[in-house]
């Protein structure tokens, strides 16, 4: 079950189908509120939008770790089975085990042996840069290094559906850019969807070609804008007029916050 | 560490005992204190010394009945446990009379033990085990509770089973739970051993009794120092399999050694 990885795109990504879809919580009361929108497979979207504004709950339902009140959510593949990576705001590494053995998880869960496990992850974590760092526990890592893992680990079923819940956040800046350009990289070299929730202006227009902004809660459809950027991006595009620019076009359409109901 | 280093690391905690045990000896010697009341620390070691084959014997049965409760306890708790952690509602049917059960003093079902078990290793492997079986579910059943959510998520991503999820996750993130439950059973597990021994017989428990009938105060010293340190053994021996399981990777055990 071993892929040689070529360059080019090789997994062809999911497509996301959402219809009127709500969702609402006994404490905070309706979330998301009749959101429809379409993603289409190997499209990189950014969901942006204000702190507590719904947009991880709409990941978690996109993950099938929540199921909407109301409304249609289908995600679906045209190689038959959806594979989904999910990248938590926190590594959530298990403590326990090394950093090759939290990489092989998902394919231990998924019933393969042991010695398929770790060379199909042993490719992640060398795509990652953490081969030498394979046998070490997540403790004996940085910041940024746990992320890498976290990636990794999200990376090994090979996924057509790649969800991100603001992973970077908590790491220092040179990290944070360090890791986006990364993940863009993975992106062109695997084409997967990628679906990444941030309420960071910027980090949304590094990454995505597509930025949905959402609204305050009960989140709603603000913005659907088609990122006008180069698609290889490296740290000098940051300075660069056209991205400054896209930044100004997307900050402005964000709702203004202050009330942190 | 240079011998001056381990030196001061020793002393703090030996200098109390060495003055007490002084005094004691002086108190009882100058008569002081009646020596039926409280022997001389010397008479309790001349004690020890006399009777060492008679009291190793009797603290091999003691240990061996407290390392039989413990083994019983850590089984049947830990099983409980996992039962109560799997569903709310048996959590709370059977919970609060695992509470009520802790709450029950072994000294007076210590004569029940015997009217079920006889006199006898039974009746005090029953209450070894009755006395230490609930630290054991209560800090097993709030580790298996307090899994990380994230972690949960991913498993429920993946699709794990239930077995999975209990094995590969909820099991070894209880484990510092696990072990520290264990720790306070191991030190009961002696308790409970003593407590059934003076009414189904055998062991330092009987010891106690018997040299207190005849007025042997210093053997009942003996035997209780005897006691006190099988406690410690048990407690240490838990550290140490803790220790060997979790060095690795848990912040309690990283930095202690």
């Amino acid at each position: 079950m071993n892929s040689d990885l070529h360059p080019g795109r090789e997994h062809a990504g999911a497509a996301i189908r959402c219809a009127a879809l709500s969702r609402s919580f006994g404490g905070t009361g309706l979330v998301l509120d009749r959101l429809s929108f379409q993603v289409e497979p190997g499209e990189f979207v950014a969901l942006l939008g204000p702190s507590g504004s719904g947009k991880s709950s709409l990941l978690r339902l996109t993950a099938g770790l929540d199921n909407p009140d109301s409304g249609q959510l289908v995600v679906e593949a045209a190689s038959g089975a959806v594979l989904r990576g999910f990248v938590f705001q926190e590594a959530t590494l298990m403590p326990w085990r090394t950093v090759l053995r939290n990489t092989t998880l998902p394919l231990e869960l998924a019933g393969w042996a042991r010695v398929d496990a770790e060379s199909r992850a042993a490719e992640e974590l060398r795509r990652m840069r953490l081969t030498e760092f394979a046998a070490r526990y997540p403790h004996e890592l940085s910041g940024g290094m746990k992320m890498r893992a976290s990636v990794a680990r999200a990376l090994t079923t090979q996924p057509n559906l790649l969800l991100l819940d603001e992973p970077f956040a908590a790491l220092d800046e040179p990290t944070r850019h360090g890791l986006q350009m990364q993940l863009r990289e993975i992106w062109l070299a695997l084409g997967m969807t990628v679906l990444f929730v941030t309420h960071s202006v910027t980090e949304a227009v590094f990454l995505a070609d597509r930025i949905i902004v959402l609204s305050h809660r009960p989140a709603r459809l603000i913005l659907d804008h088609m990122v006008v950027l180069p698609e290889r991006r490296d740290a000098e595009l940051r300075t660069a007029l056209e991205y400054i620019d896209q930044v100004r076009r997307i900050a402005a359409a964000m709702p203004v916050s202050g009330e942190a109901s | 560490m240079t011998l001056n280093a381990r030196l001061a690391s020793w002393l703090p905690p030996l200098l109390p005992l060495i003055v007490s045990l002084g005094a004691a000896e002086i108190a009882v010697r100058l008569a002081w204190v009646p020596s039926y009341l409280v022997p001389a620390p010397s008479e309790v070691l001349q004690s020890l010394l006399d009777d060492r084959s008679e009291l190793a014997l009797a603290a091999w049965a003691t240990l061996s009945s407290a390392l039989a409760g413990l083994a019983l306890s850590f089984l049947a708790g830990t099983f409980f446990a996992i039962v109560l952690s799997s569903s709310d509602l048996a959590r709370r049917a059977f919970y609060p009379y695992a509470v009520f059960f802790q709450t029950v003093p072994i000294i007076s079902i210590a004569p029940l033990l015997v009217i079920w078990f006889g006199f006898g290793q039974p009746t005090v492997i029953a209450s070894a085990t009755i006395v230490s079986v609930f630290p054991i579910i209560a800090s097993t059943l709030l580790g298996l509770k307090s899994t990380e959510p994230a972690l949960l998520d991913l498993f429920k991503l993946y699709t794990a089973s239930s077995g999975q999820t209990l094995w590969m996750l909820k099991i070894p993130f209880a484990l510092p739970q696990i072990f520290s439950g264990l720790r306070i059973a191991s030190g009961l597990a002696v308790v409970g051993a003593i407590v059934g021994e003076f009414i189904g017989g055998g062991g330092l428990g009987s010891v106690v009794d018997g040299a207190r009938t005849q007025q042997r105060i210093d053997r009942v010293f003996a035997a209780v120092l005897i006691s006190s340190l099988l406690g410690v053994v048990l407690v240490g021996a838990v550290n140490f399999i803790s220790a060997l399981s979790l060095g690795s990777w848990h912040s309690s055990e990283r930095n202690s050694s």
